[in-house]
Formats: C-alpha cells, structure tokens, sequence
C-alpha cells in the first residue's frame, strides 16, 4: 500500500489503525496527531453537504444529518475538488438509507436543494424580449419553439416537496398538504427561486426540455390537465426570466 | 523552467481573503486592504452570483487566485479536468497572481478537502516538481508553492521542509508562499524553532505572505498541538514571527485569512490594518 492509499483508506474508516512510520518529530509515535486529519475531513465535507442541503439537515437535526455525512462519504466520496457538486448522488442515497426509510420525501426533497444549488451556479443568459410574442402572428405562434435559461430546473414528486422546502425555510409558511407537487426553479437575477407549478404545468416545460414547439407543448399539457392554463404558464416563464430563445419553424 | 519575468504582480500591501457576505462593504471601504483572495474552487461554476461578483471586484482589486485542490503532492497524474478548469479562470480573470500547496487531497479519484501531508523524499521532490511544470506550462504563468501546517512526521522524509522547497522553486522557476502561521503551527507541532525555519526559508522567492488564525489542542502527551483553523485572529507569535520575516525579507503582499467563523468586515479589516502597520515599519 502506498502512503497515500494508507492515509485514504484510515482517514475515511475511524476503525483502522493510523498509518504506521508516523511521529510527533521528536522519534516519539504521532498518536492522535493523526486524527486531525480524520477530522478535517468529515468535519469539511459534513459542512460542504449542509451548505447544499439545508432543509434534509433541519429535518432529520444536526446529529442525524451528521450520522448521515459520514455514512454518504464512506460510501460516496467527492470526485471532485468543485465542492458545490458534492452531493451530486446523495438524493439517490437517501432514498436508499434504511434507517430514515419511514421519511419518504427526503430524497425528493433533496432533489429540489439539489437543484436549487445547480440553478445558482448555471450559466447566465440574456432572457427574451416578450414583444416576440406579440410580432409573431397568432396561427404562427404553435410554432414557436422556446429556450429555458440554463438556471431552469425541474423537479417532479409525488410528495408535497414545494410545501415542505416553504415549511422549513419561511416563517409561518403553512403546513404541507398531503398532495404530490411539481417545482419549476427559475433565476430571475442571482437568487433561483422554486415555483409550484399547476397541473400540466411540468408536462408543459418537459415538452419545452425536449425541443417540442409551443403547440404541441400546450397539446400534451392540455391532455394531461383539461384545465391547463397556457397564458398563465408562459408569463410565469416570462415574468422570471425563464425563456432565452425563440425560433418559429419555417412553414412546410 | 518558466520565465521569471511574468511573477506575480500583487502590490506588497495587505490583502484579505475574499467572503461573500463583505462584497458591499469591501466596495464601499475596504480600507487598507489593496488586493484579495479567493479560492479557485469556489469559482468554477458556469455563472451566477459568485462570477458576477468576482468580476466586478476584479476591475477594482488585484485578484490572487489560491488553489486549494489540485493535489500537487498527490502520487497519481494531475486531474486533467482540474487543470483545465483552473486555465479557465486564469484565462478570463487575469490574476494578479497563482499560488497552490505542498500537500494532497485527492487519491483514487476520491477528493477529501483537506491539505494532507507528504514525506520529503528524493523521490517525493520530482514527483512535486513534475506537477508544477505540468501546473505551470497549462497556466502559462509561474505559481507560488505555500508551506503547509504539519501535525505529524514521516520517519522516511530526509529533506528538511525549507530545502525541499527550495529545491522545487530552484528546478521549476515557482515562487513560494510563505505562511507564517504554518511555520508557528507546524514548529510548535514539530518542536523546531520558527525562527531557524525562516533563516533557512529562501526568502527571496517569496511572493506573498500568508497569516491566519490557530486552535490549541493537546498530543497524547500533553504537549500543545496547534491547529491551523482560519476561525480567529492571528495570534501574537505569529505577527511576532511576521516582522522578523518582513525584517528579513522586505516588505512583501501580505494576506489575512479567516475562513471559518467568518467575523464583520471592520474585524477583518483590523485585521489587515496590523499588517499594514507592520509592513510600513520595514524598509522597501
């Protein structure tokens, strides 16, 4: 084993022994000394994962979240000295970790801080002009094709994520209901913001995801919830930056 | 070997590392503080709020770009992507200066954030040396090499810490960056004088200074066995071992850091103003 493989494998696992041919400088046995290190390490990137997740550690308290830490790093180290994506998987390993199995919305939930970090880092992009919309002419517009900003995510669950994010990071938020919920994260500036959508609503920004044209967008929103309000989706899209791009196909 | 000429062009004044939560204050004030800090890691997202920031501050201060992951000391290949991310912020930023340390954090492909310690082997030194060609040639610029805090020894190092570093900067052209709590934490840890360390430093390599707040805690034997926390003020020792660096070397870019428990700007600025003081004592 080299040194290094030797600091690596008793830095992550408490239970070995310290590396041997180790000193305090003075030919006496570095001890302790070396737990520093065991430290550093869990105690850096314990912080680095409440940086990003915030709302799972105010669920599950401190000690839990610390418990869990260390856990998620044994079995996930960062791949990468970019410590804003550390944690790129713990979403997955939260809904793999047993002993919080009975807390079904953490994963979910964690998706959402997930992505609210990526949104904050994203790219920057000059959003559209709205007046598109009313130079195009009206049997033109299905054709529209719209671009999301970069900062634009996703995400979709059948636990009440908005509710429970609003719950843990608002005073007097109210109660999450017992309903699935879907969140659009937008950047109007620097600060993404997690938007409830509407029924339709993520069917509608999938299709846009996915290239579709603004018609066809609406089409499968509308198959999915007869009540889905176009208008009102796209000036949620407009009023927070949330579009980049417009280009109208060419007519066959 | 990498053309002296281009060495970094950080005024010899205080600097501070850079924190977020003291962007307006900076901009509005900063006092005697003429440069700062960042790490190159919290940077490297695509955009948003940090880049905006550090591009408005860039066009006010001089910018030192500090490495904090790259695993120089590290056994395995330099991680290509890294290298290629740390050229892109050099590329737009332009910083005044470039500077990473004699340590590792990332083995097997795993990265565990912290400055972990290496032998000083004959072995150990080319391996060093190889990376920051590699660093310096992807940079196109020279970088400075900063002294870590050391808590332990190795039994098999046979280079003393200031000629391994010495002979590093002699072979690939780096400047170093002295850290003066390192050499307070890493002598008290160790049981050498810090005085002899910087007699033995080649100080005129120096390119920046680094001064920091340290914890004190105790060996199996109850010896103190310093931490390097960046989370209070610099102690006395240190700014005592500061002047006696500065006697010795000149005035020289000086940088406050305090990175965890990060106190108000007018703290952190006291701070920077005691270094300032110190530097104008010394002669040019």
């Amino acid at each position: 084993m080299t040194r290094q493989a030797q600091f690596h494998a008793a830095i992550l696992d408490p239970a070995q022994p310290a590396p041997p041919g180790l000193t305090d400088g003075q030919n006496r046995p570095a001890g302790r000394r070396f737990s520093v290190y065991r430290n550093n390490v869990t105690h850096s990137l314990t912080e680095a994962l409440e940086q990003t997740f915030p709302v799972i550690r105010k669920l599950i308290g401190a000690e839990g979240f610390a418990r869990l830490a260390r856990a998620y790093l044994r079995a996930h180290p960062p791949a990468s000295p970019v410590l804003s994506r550390y944690g790129a998987s713990f979403p997955a390993f939260l809904d793999g970790f047993e002993p919080l199995a009975h807390l079904g919305y953490l994963g979910d939930t964690a998706r959402l801080e997930r992505a609210l970090v990526d949104s904050y880092h994203a790219a920057d992009a000059a959003s559209l002009d709205p007046a598109v919309f009313s130079e195009t002419a009206p049997d033109a517009l299905p054709g529209l094709r719209l671009t999301l900003a970069p900062s634009v995510r996703l995400v979709r669950s059948a636990w009440p994520i908005h509710a429970i994010y609003r719950f843990n990071t608002e005073d007097g938020a109210p109660q999450p209901p017992a309903t699935p919920q879907d969140v659009l994260i937008t950047r109007p500036d620097y600060d993404p913001r997690p938007r409830l959508l509407p029924p339709g609503g993520a069917t509608f920004v999938t299709a846009l995801f996915q290239g579709h044209a603004l018609g066809q967008a609406a089409g499968t929103a509308t198959e999915t919830a007869p009540d889905f309000d176009l208008a009102a989706a796209l000036g949620l899209l407009l009023s927070d930056n949330a579009l980049i791009h417009a280009t109208l196909d060419s007519p066959e | 070997m990498l053309d002296q000429t281009q060495q970094n062009t950080l005024p010899p004044a205080p600097g501070v590392g850079y924190k977020p939560q003291h962007y307006a204050a900076i901009l509005s004030d900063p006092g005697p503080v003429g440069w700062l800090e960042i790490h190159a890691e919290n940077y490297m997202g695509d955009g948003g709020r940090p880049i905006a920031q550090l591009r408005h501050l860039s066009e006010r201060f001089p910018i030192s770009v500090h490495g904090v992951g790259l695993s120089i000391g590290g056994e395995g290949r330099l991680d290509p992507d890294h290298l290629a991310r740390l050229r892109h912020l050099c590329d737009w930023l332009q910083p005044a200066s470039f500077s990473e340390h004699l340590a590792w954090s990332t083995h097997d492909s795993a990265f565990l954030n912290d400055l972990l310690p290496l032998p000083y082997t004959s072995e150990t030194l080319l391996r060093v040396a190889d990376h920051i060609d590699q660093l310096q040639q992807a940079l196109a610029r020279p970088m400075l090499l900063e002294n870590p805090s050391s808590y332990l020894a190795f039994a098999e190092s046979t280079w003393s810490e200031p000629e391994f570093l010495a002979e590093i900067a002699h072979r690939t052209g780096c400047g170093l960056l002295l850290d003066v709590n390192n050499v307070f934490v890493s002598a008290t840890n160790l049981g050498f004088s810090p005085q002899g360390y910087i007699d033995a430093f080649p100080l005129d390599r120096v390119g920046e200074i680094h001064l920091a707040g340290h914890d004190t805690d105790h060996d199996d034997h109850g010896a103190p066995l310093l931490i390097d926390s960046h989370g209070r003020e610099v102690a006395d020792p240190v700014w005592t071992l500061f002047d006696y660096t500065l006697a010795r070397s000149g005035p020289r870019p000086a940088l406050i850091e305090w990175d965890n428990d990060v106190p108000d700007w007018p703290t952190l600025a006291a701070e920077a103003a005691r270094a300032a003081h110190a530097l104008a004592l010394v002669p040019a």
